[in-house]
């Protein structure tokens, strides 16, 4: 299913829970730690006994503070509330969440290419215990028992909530790697989809083009992975546009995700939705954290992915959109220390770009880079030679000149390429005339010949020069 | 109190020096217990076996010459709201039946550490929810000075046990007046001090922002040792202040010369018993006697009192006891589905009254209805604190009865929510504002039931309570003429 986009627009807004990386739950001091046997990592407050009292990990608040102002955030005073409803998982059948006043108010993410994204506000809440259902269809109705791990129960959780300025799947996958990549730059979290550590509710809706109402959207849960994400928002918008097309109306429902048959199914509608019934938790006072404080954790805070690329375009001169796997790759820091080595800056970014991909890249010598890319610029190496010499680099470090010379890679002097050239014109009289006459894929038949002969030394570039200097 | 009796500290200094052993003082109450707990249900349970055992390791400690706490070999009853680590705690609930905390309160573990002995928990209106102990799924508490009357509530076993003279001290909780209508309604003294001095670690909740731990006594100086013991900062506690109690023992005999106290006009009106009012008055006589300056004051937010805590009081429960799921412990009532058996365990398990408060509480914080009621609720709560601290401009203390009436009896109030909930109209609004109040006896109604003087103070005006409360048991001991 696809949807022509010249005539619909897709409208997406996220909401992310990250686990926050704490050595201890939000409200009391059993242990935050993934895996472990069922019901272990737990203390009265997580079971819900009776007397129990909620105590705020200061932790959870400074990490909550660090993405704050990571995604530019204001930072406010803010209220912990409760949200009623009973479910076996929720050990007090309420939830301690903040609700009209969170800790993180309006910010924005800035993404790779550029665009802003709004983020309406991050706030602190508890995480839920695990069902496990077993019998019928793994599923709470129809089974014989169910099993409950409250391991996971009160684990802190930063909710972010994204504006719903996200226009595809693309860009949706997009905003959450650059939010993971935030998450663990300031070291938040540890971004394990798969652990659970980052759980997606996507909201999507569909409207024409050039309308200014948002259409009605639904909320999709169960995406486990970037892949879900981009798949779920797809199939979604397609469903929501065949049904306004055959003239139905869109019903605000909260759907979920089925990753094996590939498309969403609804959980409920707007109108069966609890009434969470909130109001200001009075086991808790209002964390108001001080001017000082959260100064002092913006001045900790690492430059972040987005003020990281445009350094490195600004510093390059490269496209911004050039600098995004780098800076994803960590490696800006080394394409920097080699610009001021005196690399050139173009040169450094497109083999950072292309041809570090090892992630042993991270370790290697800037002045040694810089001065591979020099020698690549000098056109000392052939580009061949150069990403052997790299590559090498990479894995055993040392110096650029010193294996370019084992190899035995000498830059051929134009003199000897010159005769090499006219020789081979000799010998070719058919293939010359087709060269001639301009047919394109004959030019790899002389450059092969060439590097054959050279094994590789010549500069392939060099050679088409040298061919079409003679064609006149 | 019978003459043979020993006070907390009267024990204590027998047990520290020797002269008595932790081991008479318990079996000395336990025999009381023997005799009357048949008739006066105080306790839902009695633990002798871990109170010998505690008593015998006070007995130890004094024999090998180490430092035993102010409250050495003190028998206490605890009101069975408080968790007490490997000792059943039902908050009188079915709903609760057969579970034992893992964890002492921080206000047990205070008082084991001052080498008080617990001999039991004490029975209450089921979740501290009623002013008469009939609300307990295990039957009522008879008053020890008239067994047809109710104790008053919720906390009436723990002033029945120290009223008759099963424990010296007793701990309870106070919501509404919890501690202090009891304290009245049995003779005893009962103090309810500022929300946040004393640990609710362990307290299980009724109403959060309303819920304070407290001590009964035989008398003030015993109360105020027991306030300055399980009082002070607590870690555990987020609304904890962060002080030690305030040093009210030290005060004690200072005197009131040249105190201001305010008799409440509101607390003195329609709805007051007559006989009740009289002795209040007398008790402001007293007090002008002993030197302070008294005057009527009016406090017209505290008549809005009642309404808006049975918005706030319910709704925080209506929260605060969704936990009581059948999930994870106490009763389950087994049902196809999750949702179903929830639902039986809860009509199972909880009373009449609980229910009652549940479903008030939902309804004022439901969508569409929270701004009209809970929200509304709050703006009182402020309004009240506001007209209190005005008063408190101009007066040290506050003076009222603390209940309405003397002890009524059994089945009086059940059949109308509605009176029952009156008989707290001069306690809750001390709640609402965060306040500290007292009770002391003071003389008896025309039944010759015990009548309580309610002292109310400012925030962290304990001192001054104290202060006062001491001039009122003078005065009472010197027969300013109990009828």
């Amino acid at each position: 299913m696809s949807i022509d986009l010249d005539i619909w627009e897709i409208v997406i807004g996220l909401e992310v829970h990250t686990e926050l990386a704490t050595r201890t739950k939000l409200f009391s001091a059993a242990a935050n730690q993934f895996g472990g046997e069922p019901n272990t990592n737990i203390d009265p407050l997580t079971l819900g006994l009776p007397g129990s009292l909620p105590v705020l990990n200061e932790h959870a608040v400074e990490l909550a503070i660090r993405v704050g102002l990571a995604l530019n955030c204001s930072v406010e005073r803010s209220v912990f509330s409760r949200k009623n409803y009973f479910y076996p998982d929720q050990p007090k059948d309420y939830q301690i969440s903040q609700f009209d006043l969170p800790i993180n108010g309006e910010g924005w993410l800035e993404l790779p290419d550029g665009k802003v994204i709004g983020i309406e506000r991050a706030h602190l809440e508890e995480d839920t215990g695990k069902s496990t259902h077993i019998g019928g269809g793994g599923r709470i109705h129809d089974a014989t028992y169910s099993l409950v791990d409250y391991n996971r129960a009160g684990v802190p959780l930063l909710e972010i909530v994204g504006r719903p300025d996200l226009r595809s799947g693309d860009e949706a996958r997009a905003y959450v790697s650059e939010l993971r990549s935030i998450l663990v730059a300031v070291g938040a979290s540890d971004g394990k989809m798969e652990e659970g550590s980052l759980r997606i509710d996507c909201n999507v809706s569909v409207r024409r083009r050039g309308e200014a109402e948002l259409g009605t959207r639904c909320e999709i849960k169960n995406i486990n992975s970037l892949r879900s994400l981009g798949r779920a928002i797809d199939y979604e918008a397609a469903r929501q546009v065949d049904m306004i097309t055959s003239g139905e109306r869109i019903q605000q429902q909260t759907r979920h995700w089925n990753e094996d048959e590939g498309r969403t199914l609804k959980l409920r509608s707007k109108e069966d939705a609890d009434d969470y019934r909130y109001f200001p938790d009075p086991d808790l006072v209002a964390l108001d954290p001080s001017q000082e404080w959260i100064e002092r954790v913006r001045a900790a805070l690492p430059v972040l992915p987005a003020a990281r690329r445009h350094r490195l375009a600004e510093r390059s001169g490269s496209q911004l959109a050039q600098t995004a796997l780098i800076v994803e790759r960590g490696l800006d820091d080394l394409c920097l220390a080699a610009i001021d080595l005196g690399a050139d800056p173009m040169r450094t970014v497109i083999h950072a770009e292309h041809n570090l991909s090892d992630p042993r890249a991270l370790d290697m010598d800037p002045a040694m880079f810089a001065k591979l890319v020099q020698m690549d610029v000098a056109g000392a190496l052939s580009s061949t030679q150069t990403k052997t010499v790299l590559a090498e680099l990479v894995e055993n470090g040392g110096d650029p000149s010193t294996i370019a010379d084992t190899r035995g890679f000498k830059a051929m002097d134009t003199g000897e390429l010159d005769s090499l050239v006219d020789q081979l014109i000799a010998d070719s009289p058919d293939e010359w005339q087709r060269f001639c006459d301009g047919d394109p894929k004959i030019t790899g038949y002389f450059v092969g010949k060439v590097m054959k002969a050279t094994q590789g030394k010549a500069d392939g570039k060099l050679v088409t020069a040298l061919l079409n200097d003679r064609k006149g | 109190m019978s003459a043979d009796r020993r006070d907390a500290r009267q024990i204590a200094e027998a047990v520290r020096s020797g002269e008595s052993s932790a081991v008479e003082v318990l079996d000395e109450h336990l025999g009381r217990i023997d005799e009357r707990e048949g008739e006066l249900h105080a306790f839902n349970l009695v633990t002798a076996d871990g109170a010998r055992f505690r008593a015998a390791a006070i007995d130890a400690a004094v024999a090998a010459g180490e430092t035993v706490g102010p409250l050495a070999g003190v028998p206490v009853a605890i009101k069975d709201n408080l968790c007490t680590r490997g000792v059943a705690t039902t908050c009188s609930s079915r709903i609760l039946e057969g579970w034992v905390p893992p964890y002492d309160a921080t206000v047990v573990t205070r008082l084991a550490a001052a080498g008080a002995v617990m001999v039991g928990k004490t029975n209450m209106d089921e979740f501290a929810m009623g002013s008469s102990t009939e609300n307990s799924a295990f039957g009522p508490t008879r008053n020890p000075h008239d067994p047809s009357r109710v104790p008053g509530g919720s906390s009436g076993g723990s002033a029945a046990a120290v009223a008759a003279g099963f424990a010296p001290i007793s701990l309870g909780s106070d919501t509404g007046g919890s501690i202090r209508q009891p304290a009245a309604l049995c003779g005893v003294v009962g103090v309810k001090p500022t929300y946040g001095t004393v640990s609710r670690l362990g307290l299980v909740a009724f109403g959060s922002s309303l819920d304070q731990v407290g001590p009964f006594a035989t008398n003030v100086a015993d109360a105020a040792l027991v306030c300055e013991v399980i009082g002070g900062h607590d870690d555990g506690d987020s609304t904890s202040l962060p002080q030690p109690f305030p040093s009210v023992i030290e005060h004690l005999d200072d005197g009131i010369d040249g105190m201001r106290v305010g008799l409440v006009t509101e607390m003195m009106g329609e709805g007051i018993a007559p006989d009740v009012a009289t002795r209040i008055r007398a008790a402001a006589d007293a007090l002008a006697a002993a030197g302070a300056i008294v005057e009527e004051v009016s406090i017209p937010a505290v008549t809005f009192g009642l309404s808006a805590y049975y918005l706030v009081a319910p709704a925080e429960a209506s929260s605060n006891l969704s936990r009581y799921d059948g999930v994870r412990y106490g009763l389950r009532v087994d049902a196809p589905t999750t949702g179903e058996m929830m639902e039986l365990t809860r009509t199972a398990g909880f009373g009449d009254e609980v229910k009652r408060r549940i479903m008030l509480g939902t309804y004022a914080l439901s969508a569409g209805y929270y701004d009209a009621f809970y929200g509304t609720a709050l703006k009182v709560r402020t309004l009240i604190r506001e007209d209190f601290d005005r008063a408190y401009e101009r007066y040290d203390v506050l003076l009222s009865p603390t209940s309405p009436t003397t002890a009524f009896a059994f089945g009086d109030k059940t059949a109308d929510p509605m009176s029952m909930y009156l008989n707290d109209v001069c306690t809750i609004a001390t709640n609402l504002a965060g306040h500290p109040a007292m009770s002391v006896p003071f003389g008896t109604g025309t039944d010759g039931l015990p009548i309580g003087a309610q002292v109310l103070a400012p925030t962290l005006g304990e001192i001054a309570m104290f202060k006062v409360a001491a001039a009122l048991e003078l005065a009472a001991a010197a027969g300013s003429s109990p009828a």
